[in-house]
């Protein structure tokens, strides 16, 4: 199993859980959902967001410094978990916003629930099936090369590249739990529900599809096809960016979603 | 888990308790015609167009009738499996195991292993596993295993909690092979059974000797605690600590001490000639197996989670992605490099090695066996990748006859004088 975390400070018990919580700024609740590589306070789209949102920005369960729960291991069960979460901290009017393994999360609760969550944002999500049995559409990231996933999932791949000779303790530790819990979560069907596609009708809150024009590791058009599945859901491309826009080009990336609720607000939505 | 421990008890058979020696004869069933020195990778990614089915037919027929000079020969067996790999044909240790219970008369056919936790039907793992000992007679050695890191993407197996799926598997395995008074139903956290009840149940009761591997502290001591067999793979002197380690789980079992020596089993290479010069020419062939084992590209060596978090983040620290490499050492513990490049003199100073005349490989082994403390079961790679029948033949036979009768007199004396 997914060994107990060794970082005791700093976790917040919420809706079952002890995680991993970073809380910045200000205003509507803006629910964060990390991709499989975890997300860091350090990483400027939290600050750039901070600046127009009150941002949540947990570790899921299993990630990063988060604890596992025992018996979650579905993408499902991480859906419920954030419905638990924003019952237990009161969250109204949530612009949830979730990135490739995130994006997936946030879906998966968008076809459950809107009743706390005003707008929906997926940054390159994964979590459809759309080509045939023979064609993945999402690259398999734990069959291929690292520096070749780097290839792949950046613009510029010096971004992500890990140096192992200078990688601290604790970012190795939280670089391999994300590993593993995205294995647990995502190994197969290969980032993917078999169901999701079908349902995404239900989301009923206006959505915006942000896409890196360079991701690789699932490609624009997943993305507009994605998106043509939620009724009126719009979809952006962002230049200059690959799998992690919000690494990138993280002042556009915030700046995509603070013009986009504020949009759908004019238009009374 | 608990109620099957009592059964477990009964389930050591004569077979393979006891103060004899076992000798096994090993052959991986490599495919050597594709082991090219550029290939980014032997395993997972090696397009089976290098795969000429004459070539893999002559192959198989070969090293059956290698195992079957075993058997007449007075060794034993054991078999594996890998998969898609060119260092390993055997996908399968049950085929392998069927085809040679019906073939051999004697020898104990020690399947090591078949990794449960890689399968998605244990129930017919039970079957197939009864089958075998019945057709057999009751000569199955059965050998569970959690394998290495590169067979979980052709298995596609999750990696993550493997050990929680194996025990639950080899549970359900053991419970299937002991119940008389079935069907009963399993709805366990990985597998869902209606109704197991199979036919026919196991020759040997209430079930063939339970085999694993390990080279790790904490695996072994959940062996020992166990009380199965356990084999390490070419550890080298590194064994002796593997063994300590069974030890402590065998006595807080609790199990009365001394732990037996028969629940232990060492694989090395071996190489004998009538001569040192041609029983080192044969260890240079056998050794092919350890420049080729770990030639696996870079992804497949670090499925997520198949190694605890923590431990995998150090490797990384310390090698990044290229992986470990498998390091010898003497006796006294001086390094000796990696066994993918070490000269057969350092396997042999490593203890992976037995090589030269009847007398040398008597003396290594000896010398061995005292330095980790002793085992009672020997498992033998004989053949691997460019070795031919003609070598592999007379190697094995030599064993059988000039060595391998010494080995059992002084295992019983040692035995005796302990």
């Amino acid at each position: 199993m997914l060994d107990r975390s060794n970082f005791a400070d700093n976790l917040t018990d919420i809706a079952g859980a002890r995680i991993e919580l970073i809380e910045r700024g200000s205003g509507r609740p803006l629910l964060l959902l990390h991709p499989a590589i975890g997300i860091k306070g350090s990483d400027p789209a939290i600050d750039r967001l901070a600046r127009s949102f009150r941002v949540l920005a947990p570790s899921h369960p299993g990630f990063g410094r988060s604890e596992l729960p025992r018996g979650m291991n579905t993408v499902d069960d991480l859906a419920y978990f954030y419905l638990d979460l924003m019952d237990a901290l009161d969250l109204r009017e949530v612009v949830l916003a979730g990135l490739s393994f995130g994006g997936w999360i946030a879906a998966e609760i968008a076809i459950k629930s809107t009743a706390r969550v005003s707008h929906l944002v997926l940054a390159d999500a994964v979590g459809i099936k759309l080509g045939d049995r023979e064609h993945r559409d999402i690259a398999d990231i734990f069959t291929t090369r690292q520096d070749e996933v780097d290839r792949l999932a950046y613009h510029d791949p010096k971004v992500g590249a890990v140096d192992h000779t200078t990688i601290s303790d604790d970012d190795a530790l939280i670089m391999f739990r994300n590993r593993e819990a995205t294995a647990l979560f995502a190994w197969s069907p290969y980032m993917y529900d078999p169901k999701l596609a079908g349902r995404l009708h239900r989301i009923r809150v206006p959505t915006l599809l942000l896409w890196g024009a360079s991701d690789r590791i699932v490609s624009p058009d997943y993305g507009r096809a994605y998106g043509a599945r939620i009724p009126g859901a719009q979809f952006e491309l962002i230049e200059a960016a690959g799998h992690y826009p919000h690494l990138e080009r993280p002042d556009l990336f915030a700046q995509k979603i603070v013009d986009f609720v504020a949009r759908a607000q004019k238009s009374g939505r | 888990m608990i109620a099957l421990d009592d059964r477990r008890e009964e389930g050591m058979q004569a077979s393979t308790q006891g103060i004899e020696m076992k000798f096994y004869s090993f052959t991986e069933q490599s495919y050597p015609d594709a082991w090219f020195k550029d290939a980014d990778s032997l395993r997972v990614s090696l397009p089976n167009r290098h795969c000429d089915p004459e070539v893999a037919s002559r192959l198989y027929n070969r090293y059956l009738d290698e195992w079957m000079l075993a058997d007449e020969l007075g060794l034993n067996i054991i078999v594996n499996e890998h998969h898609a790999t060119a260092t390993c044909m055997s996908a399968s240790v049950h085929l392998t195991l069927a085809i040679l219970a019906r073939q051999t008369r004697r020898a104990r056919l020690l399947g090591l292993g078949t990794p449960i936790a890689n399968r998605n039907d244990p129930l017919r793992v039970a079957e197939e596993m009864a089958i075998i000992d019945v057709i057999s007679r009751g000569r199955l050695e059965m050998g569970f295993i959690k394998g290495v890191p590169y067979e979980i993407v052709p298995a596609n197996a999750r990696p993550v909690a493997v050990m929680d799926r194996f025990w639950e598997a080899h549970d359900l395995i053991l419970k299937a092979m002991t119940t008389r008074d079935g069907p009963f139903s399993w709805e366990g956290e990985y597998f869902q059974y209606r109704s197991v009840n199979i036919w026919p149940r196991p020759y040997q009761q209430p079930h063939p000797p339970v085999w694993s591997t390990s080279s790790s502290p904490g695996s072994s001591r959940a062996l020992g605690a166990r009380g199965h067999v356990i084999a390490t793979v070419m550890t080298g002197y590194r064994a002796k600590t593997v063994f300590d380690e069974y030890r402590k789980g065998w006595a807080a079992a609790p199990r009365p001490a001394p732990t037996p020596l028969d629940r232990f089993a060492y694989m090395g290479f071996v190489a004998v000639g009538n001569s040192e010069a041609e029983g080192l020419r044969r260890a240079e062939l056998v050794k092919s197996y350890l420049e080729t084992n770990t030639r696996v590209a870079e992804p497949y060596k670090h499925p997520p989670g198949f190694m605890a978090a923590a431990d995998a983040a150090k490797l990384f620290q310390r090698v990044g992605w290229r992986g470990a490499a498998h390091m010898m050492a003497t006796k006294d513990g001086k390094p000796l490099g990696s066994a993918a490049q070490g000269s057969v003199a350092d396997t042999i100073a490593g203890g992976l090695m037995f090589a030269g005349t009847p007398d040398q490989v008597y003396d290594q082994i000896v010398d061995f066996y005292r330095a980790t403390g002793g085992f009672g079961h020997f498992l033998m790679m004989t053949q691997a990748g460019p070795m031919e029948h003609a070598d592999t033949v007379d190697s094995m036979t030599l064993f059988a006859r000039e060595v391998m009768p010494r080995l059992e007199q002084f295992h019983a004396a040692a035995q005796l004088a302990a």
